[in-house]
């Protein structure tokens, strides 16, 4: 093999042939895709997103969520997904049009997060669990989440967003509350937005056994 | 001069016949300053890059562990080691041993190496800046691409020089064969850009819509791994081996025929990370058939890397380049079979999501393209600073410490992902099992990161040792053997 435009002509259409099946063709045919109008509602599946929630996709994001916590529940028979309870159905290239980025997953040190807002909709719950996820669920290796709180004195009246029911180690003493930063709002703001049951033609719920 | 037949005239082993001495030390000497800045700062992330990694893997088993600061967390942690190790150390390094290998074998010096030297300061604010934003909270979260947006254009830039300067050599190459080793470095430089390009326009800088951000970023997070690392690796292989042992490589046409099916069957391979996901069934097919057919370029690589060697094997008792490039060639094959067989859908759905797959990528990223690179270096450092390395002891160390380490990691969270896997496969199995059956297991790991960080220290302090000329002035190279039983009496480690 002297022949340099020889290597140089294969080496580019070999690569060119993933480039147009792997990245132009989903870029034209998924990043495409349009929600599905709903009849009975007026309004679109998925359904849009809070802006809220749309601010707690980026704390999400900066925050590392997705190294443990997937966002896919996968085909059945191939996978146990349905039957181990993470969704109704299987998520399809629809539930995924107002992601900002896409947090499929690869790893499942966690929980899988697909319809968290479904099994877990208490926002009180979600603050307690992030602020010390061991207190929630002792078992849990998850690291806290404290540096999205502030704990402060209670001048007067209580926070209205001051968190109920904390225990543990980091609970505040007496006098003392624990009130969530805005970030940790719009974190919670973004699990329990997250519902993946709303019915989509392509993707039917598989019959009970 | 008698006739050279086509398999020697492709033997690396023979070029000091057509290139004189003093002028392969002037090729040497034109790469000395970019290459050896490319390995000092690769070294540099790579001490970053290990003890980054250490304390994530001791997080996932005590979460309490420095868990007061946003930076601190298990969450920027972990992409701050993927990242370094990969642009810091892995792609520098490659970049350093590609250039020099490039000139070699070209047979022409390098040309204005100042503006690699910028270059390379480049690359390393790219990398620095990256890693800030990542533990400052501006990562995006899309694995392999966590650099931010205002640090990526940073690195493309240096790239572009680098990669301009590697295929540029070509231009002025001397007559004669184009090596094995050529091809492969040749299609790197061409790839990386492509590849880098593509994923940052479409996930960093104008992101794209749904589902079809998962497509891009595995077919980018593969292919940095087979069509930019593995290539690289492999040129040195080949590069290595032969000139080491003093013995051409076994089969011109395998090596054809390993090449080129890298090219086609690797560059497909990505979706098979999404089995099952939400994608049209045709492309996740096709990647699994592409990565099923990934038994052809690597059994062919492993049959001429084997057949060259045998006979040889006893040069792995003397040779330190040999002992490190042999571990990462045989490593090579392991991972390489072993990840055909993870894209089979029944086997994927057991240890996708799991700490196998975390072994897998390390036994590649580590077992095999490390161990190449250190091979490599202790080839060519000795070169560059016309000094050889102090400590023969010191050296042996290195190559326990790392062996030990990534094997026992390796083996560690391979068991471990089987019984998570087991346990988040079964409906009657809680969660919780599938944490409790892993623990153990990512104990061992922890540990296993104590033993590569010190081998990265022994190996980092070897190269400080080398820059500053320290110790005795050898008057040949430092083998782990004083006598070598060289029969080919070929003079080199």
């Amino acid at each position: 093999m002297n022949k340099l435009p020889l290597i140089f002509l294969g080496v580019l259409l070999t690569f060119a042939s993933s480039w147009l099946g792997l990245v132009a063709y989903p870029y034209l045919t998924l990043g495409r895709m349009q929600p599905l109008p709903d009849e009975d509602t007026g309004g679109y599946f998925p359904p849009s997103t809070s802006g809220l929630a749309v601010a707690g996709e980026k704390v999400y994001a900066a925050s590392g969520c997705v190294y443990c916590h997937s966002q896919q529940v996968r085909l059945s028979p191939l996978s146990t997904d349905i039957e181990k309870g993470l969704g109704p159905r299987h998520t399809v290239a629809r539930d995924y049009l107002r992601a900002q980025p896409v947090f499929l997953g690869t790893m499942r040190t966690g929980p899988d997060l697909t319809n968290i807002g479904v099994r877990q909709p208490d926002a009180n719950w979600h603050h307690q669990h992030l602020y010390e996820p061991q207190v929630v669920t002792e078992w849990s290796v998850m690291p806290s989440f404290r540096f999205l709180y502030k704990m402060q004195k209670i001048e007067g009246q209580p926070s209205d967003d001051a968190l109920k029911g904390l225990r543990g180690p980091n609970a505040p003493l007496p006098g003392f509350e624990v009130v969530p930063s805005d970030d940790a709002k719009a974190l919670v703001a973004y699990l329990v937005s997250l519902k993946r049951n709303y019915p989509l033609p392509e993707s039917p719920e598989p019959a009970a056994k | 001069m008698k006739p050279q037949s086509l398999l020697s005239s492709i033997n690396p082993a023979n070029v000091p016949d057509t290139l004189a001495s003093h002028e392969r030390a002037e090729i040497d000497a034109s790469t000395r300053f970019p290459v050896l800045l490319f390995f000092g700062s690769a070294i540099f992330w790579l001490l970053v890059g290990s003890l980054l990694g250490l304390i994530s893997a001791w997080k996932m088993t005590h979460p309490g562990f420095l868990d007061s600061m946003a930076w601190l967390t298990f969450g920027r942690l972990r992409p701050a080691h993927l990242n370094t190790v990969i642009y810091g150390w892995a792609s520098a390094a490659g970049i350093g041993v590609g250039l020099w290998l490039m000139a070699r074998l070209c047979r022409v010096p390098l040309m204005h190496s100042k503006l690699l030297i910028s270059a390379a300061i480049f690359w390393n604010l790219g990398v620095l800046v990256g890693v800030l934003g990542i533990l400052a909270g501006d990562s995006r979260s899309i694995e392999w691409l966590e650099f931010p947006g205002y640090a990526t254009p940073i690195l493309f830039i240096a790239y572009a020089f680098i990669g301009v300067w590697a295929i540029i050599m070509f231009r002025f190459r001397k007559p004669g064969h184009v090596y094995v080793s050529q091809w492969y470095l040749f299609a790197a430089f061409l790839w990386f850009p492509w590849l880098y390009a593509t994923a940052n326009i479409l996930l960093v800088w104008q992101p794209i819509q749904g589902s079809a951000q998962g497509a891009v970023n595995w077919w980018f997070a593969h292919n940095v791994l087979g069509l930019w690392f593995t290539p690289i690796g492999l040129a040195s292989a080949y590069y290595m081996i032969p000139k080491v042992i003093g013995r051409p490589i076994h089969s011109y046409y395998l090596s054809i025929l390993g090449f080129w099916s890298l090219a086609l069957f690797y560059s497909w391979n990505g979706m098979h990370h999404l089995i099952g996901g939400p994608f049209p069934a045709w492309m996740i097919s096709a990647s699994v058939v592409a990565s099923i057919m990934m038994f052809i370029p690597v059994v062919t690589v492993a049959i001429n890397h084997h057949m060259t060697m045998r006979g040889h094997f006893d040069a792995l008792k003397w040779s330190p380049t040999l002992r490190f490039t042999v571990f990462g060639a045989m490593t090579y094959t392991v991972v390489s079979l072993q990840g055909s067989s993870m894209a089979i859908p029944s086997l994927n759905t057991l240890t996708h999501f799991t700490d196998y797959t975390i072994g897998h990528a390390h036994l590649g990223l580590y077992g095999f393209f490390s161990m190449m690179m250190f091979g490599a270096m202790y080839y060519i450092v000795p070169r560059l600073v016309g000094w050889e390395w102090p400590s023969a002891t010191m050296i042996r160390w290195h190559f326990w410490l790392v062996a030990i380490g990534i094997l026992l990691m390796v083996g560690s969270l391979t068991v471990g992902g089987v019984l998570q896997g087991l346990a988040l496969y079964d409906p009657t199995v809680t969660f919780r099992s599938s944490l409790e059956y892993a623990t153990p297991f990512r104990l061992v790991r922890g540990v296993s990161g104590f033993f590569l960080l010190a081998g990265h220290i022994v190996f980092a302090t070897l190269f400080v040792l080398m820059l500053l000329k320290v110790g005795q002035n050898r008057k040949g190279p430092a083998l782990f053997v004083t006598e070598p039983q060289n029969k080919t009496g070929a003079a080199a480690v």
